[in-house]
């Protein structure tokens, strides 16, 4: 049976439409995203109203919002975000630049890497809380031992995604640069450099996660100001609905730093034809 | 211009990929290198590329010996291995370092048309199909004005309708500046259909079997008695034998 011209037509053009109308999709899977948390947010609100959730354990989200509210008008809050972005920032920095160079070096020469990995993988299974008391011995209970806390928790994604991002390179595409006599410097830079570079930002983004867990893990174990010090405080003085602002407020940071990280991944490793790029790629579009 | 003296290839582990191979290609040939896998055609098309080194012999290029890759041999792969990072345009210029810009602008704008894809030059590797990217490796390779051509199997992944467009453009191609090309690949189809010299490898570590000048007048009729019978010759000497 003969296909008729004009059925094919209409065909293509439905194929077409497909990956448009991306807009509209998008919303729709955002709004999708929203059913959930607005519905316990409702029960939440309603249950505390009618009294069958006691305000001294569980707030409700209008007191949580009033609370936070005044915190941030007395200009209180925005002093603790601060703090603890800084010291996110800084600790990122510190452990994404040390990762950047021996996970290049121990990624570039195999020397090197049996001479420093086993001993970086050795320092890996310390699991990095373990680290607080020789930290504050060291360092100080100041900002120091925070921010190397942090960092330490950075280093080790960003290390280990470099490192074997640089291994996998692609045999043949380096020898595409061989073939162009590219050496040393020109071939990493023009090969080396941007084939590693999505495995590195996807290190980059664990390193962030982690870093989030490390400024709260560092301001909870004494701190002054901060928002790890708001969530301990919020306990000792009974204020619950602080405790879940806190949260609230490390989830919305946490979110948009690495919305940030994966804007940036999409712009410098969109090239990679990967079912998980795509499916990265659709979920950034829908935030 | 392109000569192979007594060329032998042995792996780490002693495996004997070669063993006294020597040929000579004049300039403007095209020479295609058939054989069953295993025969070591693609380790002497790397050796003549400059990529992999003898264990005995030379290659040499116009009385200079080749022992890294040189400005004038373009390779095209099996695989097209574009930069996945860099769009059609860049990665033709991939091979132009060092060129002025302006320069590289007109030549991979040259290349880039010679293979027919304007119309993408700004497209990533990805949204291309198959046929597509294996042009742009040849664009790449083309893009330098080589002198010698070397093809490693270029189209053994395509399906069969691209390849034969491809070849038929290939030759095309070849006509504008007559490259030296050598021409790996086991379809001795293809090999007819292109080459002015078809030699026969066989064996392990391999050597050359059988060296059929082929005078057949282009483009060549693949239906026609001569190239069905010195295709039947060929596989027989595969050991291949007809209709198998």
């Amino acid at each position: 049976m003969a296909i008729s011209a004009s059925s094919l037509t209409r065909w293509r053009r439905t194929a077409l439409r497909l990956p448009r109308g991306g807009g509209q999709t998008n919303l729709r899977i955002l709004l999708r995203g929203l059913i959930l948390p607005l519905l316990l947010l409702l029960l939440w609100e309603l249950g505390s109203r009618a009294g069958l959730l006691p305000p001294n354990k569980y707030s409700s989200p209008s007191a949580v919002f009033r609370e936070m509210w005044e915190l941030a008008a007395s200009g209180e809050l925005a002093g603790h975000i601060l703090i603890t972005l800084y010291r996110v920032f800084l600790g990122f920095v510190a452990g994404t630049a040390a990762a950047t160079v021996l996970g290049s070096l121990t990624g570039y020469s195999k020397l090197i890497r049996e001479l420093l990995d086993p001993t970086i993988q050795a320092l890996r299974n310390v699991p990095s809380i373990a680290w607080v008391p020789l930290f504050i011995v060291w360092l100080g209970i100041y900002e120091t031992s925070k921010i190397t806390l942090i960092a330490v928790g950075v280093f080790f994604p960003v290390y280990l995604n470099l490192m074997s991002g640089i291994q996998s390179v692609d045999r043949k595409l380096v020898e595409v640069g061989r073939m162009y006599r590219l050496s040393g410097f020109r071939l990493v830079q023009r090969v080396l450099l941007p084939a590693t570079l999505p495995s590195y930002l996807v290190g980059l983004r664990s390193g962030l996660g982690l870093g989030w867990m490390f400024v709260v893990a560092s301001e909870l174990m004494g701190a002054s100001r901060g928002l790890g010090y708001l969530l301990i405080d919020g306990q000792m003085t009974g204020r619950v609905q602080v405790v879940i602002g806190s949260i609230v407020l490390f989830a919305i940071l946490g979110k948009l730093t690495d919305v940030a990280l994966a804007r940036l991944s999409q712009r410098f490793a969109g090239w990679q034809d990967s079912y998980k790029s795509t499916e990265t790629g659709d979920r950034d579009a829908a935030r | 211009m392109l000569r192979v003296d007594q060329v032998s290839k042995r792996f780490e582990g002693d495996v004997a990929a070669l063993h006294g191979i020597s040929l000579d290609v004049a300039r403007g040939e095209i020479v295609s290198l058939v054989g069953t896998s295993g025969c070591g055609k693609s380790t002497l098309l790397r050796i003549v590329g400059g990529l992999d080194f003898p264990s005995l012999g030379q290659v040499w290029i116009d009385d200079e010996a080749v022992r890294a890759p040189r400005p004038e041999i373009g390779i095209v792969f099996q695989e097209p291995r574009l930069m996945p990072w860099l769009n059609v345009a860049d990665n033709v210029k991939f091979g132009l370092e060092g060129f002025p810009r302006a320069l590289r602008d007109e030549l991979a704008a040259e290349a880039i048309h010679k293979v027919g894809l304007e119309a993408f030059a700004g497209a990533l590797p990805k949204q291309l199909s198959g046929g597509m990217a294996q042009r742009v490796a040849i664009a790449r390779a083309l893009v330098t004005r080589p002198q010698i051509l070397l093809l490693d199997e270029p189209f053994s992944a395509l399906d069969a309708f691209t390849r034969t467009k491809l070849q038929d453009h290939l030759l095309t191609i070849w006509a504008e500046t007559r490259p030296t090309m050598l021409f790996v690949t086991h379809d001795v189809e293809e090999a007819l259909a292109l080459s002015d010299r078809v030699i026969v490898m066989r064996g392990q570590p391999g050597r050359i079997h059988r060296d059929y000048a082929i005078d057949l007048d282009r483009p060549r009729q693949r239906s026609s008695a001569q190239f069905q019978t010195l295709k039947e010759r060929i596989l027989g000497d595969l050991d291949l034998g007809p209709e198998s």
